[in-house]
């Protein structure tokens, strides 16, 4: 007898004729209590040491920038489906590669801002740069945004398919959106079969994650969590950032995940 | 041996020396109880804190020990039903009858690849089996990537509880540990749990960048969809997940939940209960193999269905592995993990290590317990530890030989089992009146004196009134 038949023969055996009682779900269901409460959704945040920037849902990109400037990020991947003006302000010196996915061998397009920025190229040379990369211009007072001495920031919009841990853990920071938040456990759940989303070394090799988090996705409770995710093949659940109660069971931030996460709450 | 329908039992890790014997020795180490305590302390606070939050925590507890002994009462179907689903979506699935099958299958299929290491996702089935054993057997290294399993691969230790298997020891103690064996640590590495935390992560960051493949458990398998859950902290799980082509997890059989809704009570009942977190940091779910990955997955029995086959134990099966019973015990906290002698300490590992090896095996454990009764209050799928330590030591009891106690008892309930019979041997109690000061019980009558026979049993004083 296979390995196989035999444990399930041993199942039906060991089981008995028993006939459970139904399951009782009394609890606090799917549905149930309405749209998530954004003040304890960012309080819950707050409480695993997350950073949390709750703002108009017209400001997500200045609020981008800003946490980029500060954070002094220089190279940041972009998840390939996110809104394109998320980033707009992000990169006043760099350029997008690959905005298409499988558009171009991301490894040479990455190399090829590398030296760019190294050699300090300024935007007029980048707009004779190769095709399928797009060049951004430059805003108004790109040195107050103050990047970096060369003042050159890449940012890859990367996808599956041209998906590089080498590039991954070259880069600074990561901006992806979300499937959906609950407000109860602070909790966001990334699908990763979406494409604003990115695949799943995306967010987790990059010390630095900024997830944008629209209000109407914050739910509840882990049930209506459950509720929209079925069906969603691959998931991360995301609580604050890594973290370990490893040593004498207190809690410390920042292991082998992304050791900060800022999230945009665009209300 | 007691097993119910001759049911095979499991081995690997699951037993040591006696209860006792163990417990004595630990016991006698001052700086192992007080990291207990301190550990132990903090985490039963934490978790009272956010227990009580949810105002359905018991109906979320009722509805968590159901849907396990639905998963129980058609384990059968569930496992067909989940195999199905992981093969249409090309996992490879493999059956193991017990711990060294299982070991067979997986360092098969990781001699398979080539690789001459692999990382690890903690698992307790795969501590369990013994697996890190049969891999160094045929020359692979697996590489612990949860920090406290980390702690313990490099001191050479021994895992104490389920959730943080370092917890006998303290940051000055891993610190040693790290400066001993961790290769190009910093020599000036302090004690403080950041800087501990930050050189696992420098130590593992390259191991994570480049072995190709990875085990690990799983904390739920959805029997409906076929997804596998891991839920974790430091992300190392994520990372094991994520970046080797190769997977292999390893799921005991009783980890199925039928259909993705019933995640909504876990992944309730499981952080709240374990680290005492609203939410652990990091869970991944994935349904089938991703991003180009290859997937097993080895379901493994080991004792599990002779487990099953024991009414009045098999509710055992339904355990989460979220420690509540472990850090709330008064005996787990006094003489800490190791003396259980097996991967499974504490009040769960008393009632689970003895089903899983026959009673005959871990013959000490149901009895080390002071049946206070915290483990089954704190349970959130409502295993009644306590009647079922109770049971146990029955089997433990009917499993041996006559004893001189056990034919008196024998003998006893014949006599009480008939009114008649017990009133005529009562009677003779009154001869006993001399025998009792005369004749000594030893283990009985060492400590305390035997009771004395009345002159005339209440029955004929009622009647003779």
């Amino acid at each position: 007898m296979s390995a196989r038949d035999e444990v399930l023969a041993r199942v039906r055996r060991a089981k008995g004729p028993r006939d459970p009682a139904p399951v009782p779900r009394d609890y606090r269901a799917a549905g149930t209590r309405g749209p998530g409460d954004l003040d304890l959704f960012a309080e819950r945040l707050r409480d695993y040491r997350a950073r949390v920037r709750v703002v108009p849902a017209d400001q997500v990109a200045e609020t981008i920038a800003a946490a980029l400037r500060e954070r002094g990020a220089r190279r940041v991947v972009v998840a390939p489906g996110t809104p394109p003006e998320w980033t707009e302000l992000s990169y006043p010196a760099g350029r997008i590669e690959s905005r298409d996915p499988l558009g171009g061998d991301p490894r040479e397009a990455n190399t090829e801002v590398k030296a760019e920025a190294k050699a300090g190229a300024n935007t007029e040379a980048k707009a004779e740069a190769g095709a399928g990369s797009e060049v951004a211009r430059a805003p108004e007072g790109v040195d107050a945004v103050g990047l970096d001495t060369d003042g050159t920031v890449s940012v890859d919009r990367v996808g599956a398919d041209t998906l590089d841990v080498a590039i991954l853990e070259r880069a600074d920071a990561v901006v992806t959106a979300c499937h959906v938040a609950v407000a109860e456990t602070g909790t966001i759940v990334l699908d990763h079969d979406a494409a604003d989303q990115g695949p799943r070394a995306l967010t987790l090799v990059p010390d630095y994650h900024i997830v944008v988090v629209r209000a109407d996705q914050v739910v509840a409770g882990v049930p209506d969590a459950v509720a929209a995710l079925a069906g969603v093949r691959t998931q991360t659940w995301i609580s604050g950032p890594s973290a370990t109660s490893d040593i004498e069971l207190e809690r410390v931030e920042g292991v082998h995940g992304p050791r900060t996460l800022e999230v945009v709450i665009a209300r | 041996m007691t097993t119910f329908l001759g049911m095979p039992t499991g081995g690997g890790h699951l037993t040591g020396e006696p209860f006792p014997k163990a417990a004595k020795h630990a016991l006698g180490n001052a700086q192992l109880r007080r990291n207990l305590a301190k550990a132990t302390g903090t985490i039963r606070a934490k978790r009272a804190n956010v227990v009580g939050e949810l105002p359905d925590w018991a109906e979320l507890r009722a509805a968590g020990a159901a849907i396990k002994d639905e998963v129980l009462a058609n384990l059968d179907e569930y496992l067909v039903r989940f195999e199905e689903a992981l093969t249409s979506r090309g996992t490879h699935v493999h059956w193991a009858r017990d711990a060294d099958e299982a070991n067979r299958i997986i360092t098969g299929l990781v001699k398979a690849t080539g690789t001459r290491e692999v990382i690890k996702v903690k698992s307790m089935a795969t501590v369990e089996i013994g697996l890190n054993e049969a891999l160094a057997d045929v020359g692979v290294h697996a590489v612990e990537t949860d920090l406290a399993e980390l702690i313990v691969q490099l001191g050479n230790d021994k895992s104490s509880h389920i959730l943080v298997p370092a917890i006998h020891r303290n940051r000055s103690e891993i610190r040693e540990v790290f400066r001993r064996e961790m290769p190009g640590v910093d020599p000036d590495l302090t004690d403080d749990p950041r800087a501990l935390a930050e050189a696992a992560r420098k130590h593992l960051r390259h191991k994570f960048m480049t072995v190709d493949v990875a085990i690990s458990g799983a904390n739920f398998g959805v029997a409906e969809t076929g997804a596998l859950v891991v839920v974790e902290s430091e992300g190392n799980g994520r990372m094991c997940l994520t970046l080797p082509r190769t997977l292999i997890s390893v799921v005991g059989i009783e980890k199925l939940v039928p259909s993705w809704r019933d995640l909504e009570v876990f992944l309730q009942l499981l952080p709240r209960s374990s680290t005492g977190e609203r939410m652990n940091p990091y869970t991944s779910v994935w349904t089938g193999p991703t991003e180009g990955q290859t997937s097993h997955v080895v379901l493994v029995d080991n004792g599990r269905t002779a487990t099953l086959a024991d009414p009045d134990g098999r509710a055992a099966l339904r355990c989460i592995r979220c420690s509540a019973c472990l850090n709330s015990c008064p005996v787990y906290e006094r003489t800490g993990g190791h003396a259980y002698g097996s991967t499974y300490p504490g009040p769960i590992g008393a009632v689970l290590s003895p089903q899983l090896t026959g009673v005959d095996k871990n013959p000490t454990l149901p009895f080390a317990s002071s049946l206070c009764g915290v483990c089954y209050d704190v349970c959130p799928v409502a295993i009644d530890i306590p009647s079922m330590l109770v049971h146990l030591r029955e089997r433990v009891t009917e499993s041996k030989r006559a004893t001189p106690e056990s034919t008196a008892m024998r003998a006893l309930a014949w006599a009480m089992s008939d009114a008649r019979r017990w009133r005529r041997l009562i009677r003779l109690g009154k001869f006993g009146r001399v025998a009792s000061r005369h004749v000594p019980l030893p283990g009985w009558s060492t400590a305390r004196d035997l009771p004395q026979p009345p002159k005339e049993t209440f029955r004929d004083w009622w009647e003779s009134r």
